[in-house]
Formats: structure tokens, sequence, C-alpha cells
């Protein structure tokens, strides 16, 4: 038997074409007679529409057509809501999603008022100028707690409050571990938004071919087949006759789910109306208000403890930003709500959320989805009440983890996929130890950080720990071919967008197939090739479609032995599969090529037995009972400039634990990569809106992206619990990375000015708005 | 107003006429095909666009094609000689994973050509300092470090 593919460090098989530029990226995509698309965008936030003036555009040099609300007929409706709301008691919910072009007012700035088709995007853009819109301005929602006041602004009229759900769980009784505790802790907490900023922003390509009756849409998206479904229905096709390719993606991190874009509905309508292929590329300033953003929540959180630290219960009031349409359903929120109770025993929880309508871009998940909030709350309580008990951190965390033999765990609350919330693993105790080891907690706490402060540093020292539900359902499936050259094809319904998808599935594939990686040739995202499946979120890929990877190529494995042996005249058993041939165990003497046996699995000629399948392939589908639970522990140094207030990262250590490790090259690379969005997040990257709703920052010289110079090297390491809910033994990493850094970055902070008790409660921070907090903190006031 | 331009791009001669309000990045990508060159802002932040003019680095979205003509333009297509060979700083990148979505790899990789060239022994320092101007919203740029170090040495072996 050839090496095990799974669990080794192999380079990817994408790799040659993205280093060459070979790669077809969405906007890559070049088709003869092809029409370029520009969207007018409201300015304001939330304005009447009185009316819009498109005469000059349509006169404009290049342009095929102008759109607005009025022209699209009954086409213009209310995009679907993706997720509807969980299976809870009393739960109040108003649904209102986004339209394709706005009709009688703007509901945040950048939303689409004008569509315009020119020959070139540069003429697109001309034209624009040829638009005019007579606005009424209106107050605008900003600010969560004031958007439910009374006398607030509506950002639906029709709604009479800017309510988009509210949202009780709870377990165990509250109450009465607020009367036992012998410590209340009492904070309120803020959390706010920030954009994924993929490097490629979003764009599409819609082609309708009137004479095969056939469409054909290129779409940076991490969902291509709900999207087939859904425009197929939209435009009253077959979902035959509608094919979705997502290419190459310059990077995902949820925005890229959300759907449907107004973009995406009305080009693949407009190239109907004028049978000729249509290109829209958002460009930078676009992306900052038309691609979904997150993270906007406040808390008021209280937690209840014994003397000797142990959690009786924790209660939880917050705020959700939703943004002006809420598509996504309460998929964030709810992930803030399960997460907050994170590695520890808490009996008695009460959790409850109004998610709020704002004149603000629209939120749905972004890498984390919620769960960042969830930690932030929860790991700062336990901080606070740490000092207040003058006991270690570390200590207290230990002292509330659940213990291995408790697994399953149960919440008893409803997790973001409508299953309970079970813990289905997990072993926190090796990871803290870990952590601590590797970041040198002792040495630290005990001698460098005293001396270090005495001679006028700041240095502070922070670890946190949190859960992660990961690798959801509800299925996606695979199929996995051997063609005659031996070589092996394999198609999936999910789409990649830089995870690496075409190695690490190749790897569970080679280990039961006996091939090499790169011999085996995946295809994700094309809807032609792969008609089922629900998309790329949730740190699912890896679990879910790899699961499905498995159970296709063990079908097939045993085709290929069943076959073999008939062909070679031996017992199956007696069979094993090297290097893309199957021989006889222990005499590579007496073997056949897969390619030969695929060539005999398909005779052209000739009667079959009744019932026999052609061809050496199988289909096979993979849907967990519910998400497998990753886990892990972030530690950190650092250090504060005291004249500039930039932060130099010491060092950086993570210990995660995703189950089983299909490839850790990629891992790693996954946890580097989100842990630097955290950073970002942490302390660079803010969307600064204004009390109109207008984004200040709307570009990348303004928004700041951590950058190579920012970010540290990582420590990383692994304990590895397999999940017991797929056959894998794997869990998701995809956003491990990026959950636990602002909780992270406040214990360094506060741990760094523990003199004058800096306490930090909100996120994104940055060297200004640090600055202001230790002032405060050393005048004793609070800002 | 179209002005006809020539311009040298990976070695091979493209006489245009362009509007002289067309990007550099356009024309590459659209003009001429070659859209392994990506545009991830527009405005001279991010460096995705990055090629080489006459050697240097420069982004292609704050040039004009007219600005281009008569000069000798480098693009990550003509970085392995036209499917050859891969260039010693693609091997890099490729052994230590330095790219995840590829879209910021051309820029970084024409970035570093000349860089490399200077600095045949870059501290990672110098090689954090010489990327700051290359956002990469994947990796973290600890694989991309790794993967320069890998490739000075890469290039260093390459038989001349
Ligand atoms: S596209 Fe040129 S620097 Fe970003
Ligand atoms: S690899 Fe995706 S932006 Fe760098």
């Amino acid at each position: 038997m050839s090496t095990r593919q799974f669990g080794q460090p192999i380079k990817r098989n994408e790799d040659p074409r993205l280093l060459t530029g070979r790669a077809l990226f969405t906007d890559d995509v070049q088709l003869a007679g092809m029409l370029h698309v520009a969207f007018l965008r409201g300015d304001l936030a939330h304005a009447r529409i009185r009316s819009i003036d498109v005469d000059g555009a349509r006169q404009s040099p290049g342009v095929a057509a102008v759109y607005t609300a009025d022209d699209l007929g009954d086409y213009w409706q209310p995009g679907p809501l993706l997720v509807p709301p969980p299976p809870v008691e009393q739960i109040e919910f108003y649904q209102r999603t986004q339209v394709p072009l706005a009709k009688e007012k703007v509901c945040h700035a950048g939303e689409a008022v004008a569509m315009v088709v020119a020959e070139s995007r540069y003429l697109a853009e001309d034209a624009l100028d040829g638009i005019f819109v007579d606005y009424e301005p209106l107050d605008a929602v900003v600010d969560l707690e004031s958007a439910l006041a009374e006398d607030a602004p509506l950002v639906h009229d029709d709604l009479g409050h800017n309510v988009n759900a509210r949202v009780t769980q709870a377990k165990g009784n509250w109450l009465q571990a607020e009367a036992e505790a012998d410590l209340i802790i009492r904070r309120r907490f803020s959390y706010d938004r920030g954009t994924a900023a993929a490097m490629e922003n979003r764009g599409i390509v819609a082609n309708w071919d009137a004479k095969s009756q056939h469409m054909t849409i290129w779409d940076t998206t991490q969902a291509p087949i709900a999207i087939r479904n859904g425009l197929a229905a939209m435009l009253g096709l077959s979902e035959h006759q509608v094919r979705v390719i997502a290419p190459f993606i310059g990077g995902g991190f949820g925005p890229k789910i959300m759907m449907f874009y107004p973009e995406e509905v009305l080009l693949a309508w407009a190239t109907m109306q004028l049978g000729r292929p249509l290109k829209w590329i958002e460009d930078r300033e676009e992306n900052f208000y038309a691609t979904t953003q997150e993270r906007g929540q406040v808390h008021d959180a209280t937690m209840a403890l014994k003397a000797d630290g142990t959690i009786l219960g924790v209660k939880d009031v917050f705020l959700h930003d939703a943004g002006a349409y809420a598509p996504y359903g309460l998929t964030v929120p709810v992930s803030s709500q399960c997460t907050l109770l994170g590695p520890y025993v808490v009996k008695n929880y009460h959790s409850e959320f109004t998610s709020v309508f704002t004149n603000k871009p629209i939120v749905t998940p972004y890498r984390g989805a919620g769960r960042q909030h969830g930690v932030f709350v929860m790991e700062r309580l336990l901080d606070i009440a740490a000092k207040e008990l003058a006991t270690d951190p570390i200590a207290i965390r230990r002292k509330n983890y659940i213990q291995p033999e408790q697994f399953p765990y149960a919440n008893d609350i409803v997790f973001q996929d409508f299953t309970q919330l079970v813990y289905d693993s997990g072993n926190y105790g090796p990871a803290l130890d870990r952590a601590l080891d590797l970041v040198g907690y002792e040495a630290f706490v005990r001698e460098e950080q005293p001396k270090r402060q005495a001679e006028g540093e700041r240095v502070g020292i922070g670890v946190v720990s949190y859960v992660e539900g990961t690798g959801i359902g509800p299925y996606e499936g695979a199929r996995v071919t051997v063609e005659s050259s031996g070589k092996v094809s394999v198609a999936t319904g999910i789409g990649t967008q830089g995870q690496g998808h075409y190695t690490s599935f190749a790897q569970v594939i080679a280990d039961q197939i006996g091939v090499k990686v790169s011999d085996i040739h995946i295809v994700t995202g094309d809807t032609d090739l792969f008609y089922w499946g629900a998309g790329t979120f949730a740190s699912r890929g890896a679990v879910v479609a790899g699961n499905a990877m498995h159970a296709a190529a063990t079908k097939v494995r045993e085709k290929i032995l069943k076959l073999a042996g008939e062909k070679l005249e031996v017992a199956e058993e007696d069979l094993e599969l090297v290097e893309g041939r199957v021989q006889v165990k222990g005499v590579p003497q007496t073997s056949i090529s897969l390619g030969q046996l695929a060539v005999e699995a398909n005779p052209m000629r000739g009667g079959v037995k009744p019932g026999t399948e052609p061809g050496l392939e199988a289909t096979e589908y993979f849907g967990p009972e519910r998400g497998a639970t990753a886990s892990g522990v972030h530690a950190v140094i650092l250090r504060v400039d005291p004249e500039t207030f930039n932060l130099e990262i010491e060092k950086y250590v993570v210990v995660h634990d995703c189950g089983k490790v299909i490839n850790p090259l990629i891992l790693d690379g996954q946890i580097q990569g989100g842990v630097a969005q955290g950073i970002g997040n942490a302390y660079y990257e803010q969307l600064h809106f204004d009390e109109n709703g207008a984004l200040l920052n709307a570009s990348l010289m303004d928004y700041l992206l951590p950058t190579a110079p920012d970010v540290p090297n990582i420590v990383s390491d692994h304990i590895v619990t397999p999940s017991p809910l797929n056959p894998l033994g794997v869990k998701g990493a995809g956003e491990a990375g990026a959950i636990p850094v602002g909780a992270l970055f406040a214990q360094a902070l506060d741990s760094a000015f523990s003199d004058i008790g800096l306490e930090v409660r909100e996120i994104p921070l940055s060297p200004n708005r640090l600055f202001e907090l230790v002032g405060a903190a050393s005048a004793g006031a609070n800002v | 107003m179209e002005q006809t331009i020539s311009v040298s791009v990976n070695g091979r001669q493209y006489e245009r006429s362009v509007e002289p309000r067309l990007l550099l990045s356009d024309f590459l990508r659209h003009e001429i095909g070659l859209s392994g060159t990506h545009v991830g802002c527009e405005h001279g932040v991010c460096g995705a666009c990055t090629v080489l003019m006459d050697s240097a680095a420069v982004r292609s979205c704050l040039l004009f094609a007219v600005q281009a003509n008569g000069r000798d333009v480098t693009t990550v297509e003509g970085l392995d000689g036209g499917h050859e060979e891969l260039h010693p700083i693609q091997h890099g990148f490729w052994e230590k994973h330095g790219l995840q979505c590829g879209f910021c790899t051309p820029g970084i990789l024409m970035t570093l050509v000349p860089f490399l060239e200077e600095n045949p022994d870059p501290t990672e320092d110098e090689i954090r300092e010489v990327l700051s101007g290359n956002i990469c919203r994947c990796t973290g740029y600890q694989k991309i470090v790794e993967a320069v170090q890998l490739s000075a040495r890469l290039i260093k072996e390459k038989p001349a």
C-alpha cells in the first residue's frame, strides 16, 4: 500500500494555473458582442425618490439600455429570504429583503437606483452622469438604540418600527442563578462594523443564447447551485436551461454567499432583454456599499458567579445591526447567541436579542459570522470576574471548562442550523496547556512583564478560548470517475475561493483509489457538472463535501476491486490498489491499470450482466446529523508603543482542534489568514458612518487592511479530537483564526495597562481609540 | 481622439489604437487579453495590478496605456517564458503555499522580481517591507514570506 495522502502537507494542484496568470476569474471571461454594465447608486443613506430622469443617459454615446425599477415590471420583486427564522418559541420576525433597484426610496448609501448598459465600462460610467434623481432626504437610522426610540425615522415605512426580529433563548433558571451568586458582573460591550474586503470584488457575466434557449452565468458566488435554481425560477426557465459557473474566486469570506445580489438578478434579466452577453464587475468603492458587511452589535451582559469562580449563569441582552434589509435571516445573531457559551459549563443562560433595521449596507455572515461577538462577551466577562475575584484569568477558565467525559454536551438551545446546540466532541484542557507553554505564560507574567513594565514598557499578555460550530448540513455530494487515461475526474457542487479544495479533496480520494493527488482533477462550482448542493459556508467544505468525496471514492474502489477480481480471476481480498494499478498483493506482475479497467468497465459491444452499471464511477452524498464542534485557544504577547499607541505583536500562538487534519499546509494557511483578518478587525478596520448614514472611509486608502509588516508570524499547534459525526473525523477550520482575536487583544491590552485599570469593552480599536481609553482610565472616567 | 500606441509585452509587439483615458491595466487585460494581471482597487493601494515596465515594478491601474507607448512591459504571463518552466519565484510560492485564492499573487510576484534581483539575500523585515504595498487578504503573509525566502535560495541555485 502506498503512503496515505490524508494528513500530508501536499502542495496544491491548483497553484500552477494561479501562479502563471492562467486561471479563469470572472472578469477574465470575454465574449463576442459583450456589453458592460454600470450602476447609479444612491449617495444618500435614506431618501425618498421623487423622480428619476434617465434621458441624458439614454442619449449618451454607446449606450444600449438604461433601466430603473419601473422598467422591470413584474420582475421587480424583493429577494427571497435565504434562511428562515429558527424554530424558537415566541419569536418575532419581520421580513424585509433587498430589491433589484430602489423604487420609492433608497434605504442605504450605495443602493442601486439605475442600471446602464453600454459598449464599454467607460461609456457606461460616462452615461451615469446623464441620470438625474430628485431626492427628498430623510433622517437616517444609524445608531442601534435610537433606532428603537418611539420617534425614530423608519427604514421600512410600512413596518411601523425598525425591528427585524426579537428572539429569546434560555436554559436553566437565570433568576435563581443571579439570586445565588456571590459575584455579579454587569457590563456593556460593543462591536462595530467591518468589511470582508476580498481582493477580488464581485462580478457577473450573463449570456442568454436565444437560439439554444440557454443561459450561462459566471458569478463570483460561493453558492452556484442555489443561484441557478433561484434565477431559473425568477426568469421562468427550467433549471436545465441555466448554467452557473463559479470559476476561480479571489476570496469569499462569507459575503459572496449572499444572494441574490441585485446585480445577479438584473444581469440575468437584461441579457434576455438585449440578446447580448453582459458583464458587470464591481469596483472597490462599490464593494464598500454593495457587498454585504458585518459585526455591529451592542451587548448588555451579566454573569453570576460563585466566590470560587464557578459560573452560575449568564444573561445577555443585545442589539444586532441588520442593515437596511435582512435576506439572510437571523444566522448572525443566533450564532452570537450560541457561541457565547464557549467551552464552558453554563447551567443557566438567558439570551435575548433584537435585530434592528438601519440605513446601512446589508449585513450577512462574514468569516466568523456573529461568533466573534459571543466570544468577546464571554471572555471579557470572565476576565473581569477574574480581576474582581483576584484570581488568575487562566484558572477561572480551566475551572469552568466542559470536561472530556461530558461529550456529547447538550446546550439545550437551538443553533443556526436549527438543530439543538450539542457539542460533538472536545478536549479543552490540553489545548490550553499547550498554548500557555508555547507563549511562555508563566515566565512572562512572573518575570518578564513586571520587569519590562517597571522599565516603562507597556507589554501585555492574553489567552482566550473559543468553540466554533462548523461543518453544518444539510448536505453536499460528489461524483468520482476513473477515466480511460487512468486519471480521476471529480465534480462537486460547492464553489471554492482559495481553500485548496482541488488538493484536499484529491487527498481524500487518492487514499481510496491509489492514484497520485496530481492525477485527480476536481471541478467545483459548475452546475452543469454537478447538479446538487448547498454551498461553501460555515466552515463546511472539508467536512461535508470532503466526506461526500470519501463516500464516492469508497464506492469507486469497490467497483474497481470487483471488476479487477473478475478480470484477474482472483478474490477481491487478495487485491490492492497501488499507483494507478490494481495488483495481486505482493505480485505486481499480475495487475491491471485503472485506465484499462475503466475501458473494460464501459464495453462498446456485446452483452453485460443485468444490473451492470457502466464505468468506474460513483456519486454519493453526505449530510451530517449536525455540525462538528471545533475549538481552540489563542495567546498573544503584545507591546504598545507609549508614544504612538501602535501595537507590536511579539508572539502569537494558536492551538486549534479541528479533528483530523487533511492537509496541514492548507490548514496552517487558513489559520494564519484568519488571524490576520482578526487582527484587522481588532485594531485596524472599522467602517465609519456619520449620523446621516454616509460611509466616510469607502476606499482602501481610508479603510486600513493589515499589510505584511502588521501581521506577525504565528506559532501554531493542533490537538486532534476527531469528530464522531463523520467518517473522516474532520471539523471545519475556515473561520477559527478570525474569531477570538478581539477578545484576545482586549485581555492583552488590559494586562498592559492593568496599573491604571484599563477595561476594554469594545472592538474594533485603533491607536487613537486606545489612546482615548487609556486617558480616560487614568482619569478614572468612562468614555 | 484615439491614439496609436506600440507596446512590447512579454517580448511581443502590440500595436493598438486606444483612448487616452484607457488604463494600462484595462489595456493588458481586455485589449490584448492578458488577464493574469488583476485589479483589486483601481486606486493604487492593493498592488494586485503590478507589472514591470522597463524592468521596474509599476501599478498598471495608475498608468494610462498611452504612457506605455514605446516601452517594454512584462506581466505574470511572461514570467515562465511562455509555459517554458516556472520561474524560481513561482516555484517558491508553490512549495511554500504562498497563495490561497491567488488573486493577489500576480502582483506580488511582479513586485518581487526586481526586488530579488537587487536584494538576493533579503532579511525578513526587508521582505515584509517590500510587500507592504501588496495586500493579501487570504494568507496572513507568513507563508508568502517563507515563499520569498525559498525563492531567493532557488534563484541563487539556478544555473545561469
Ligand atoms: S488595482 Fe492597482 S493597486 Fe489595486
Ligand atoms: S491569496 Fe487571496 S488575496 Fe492573496
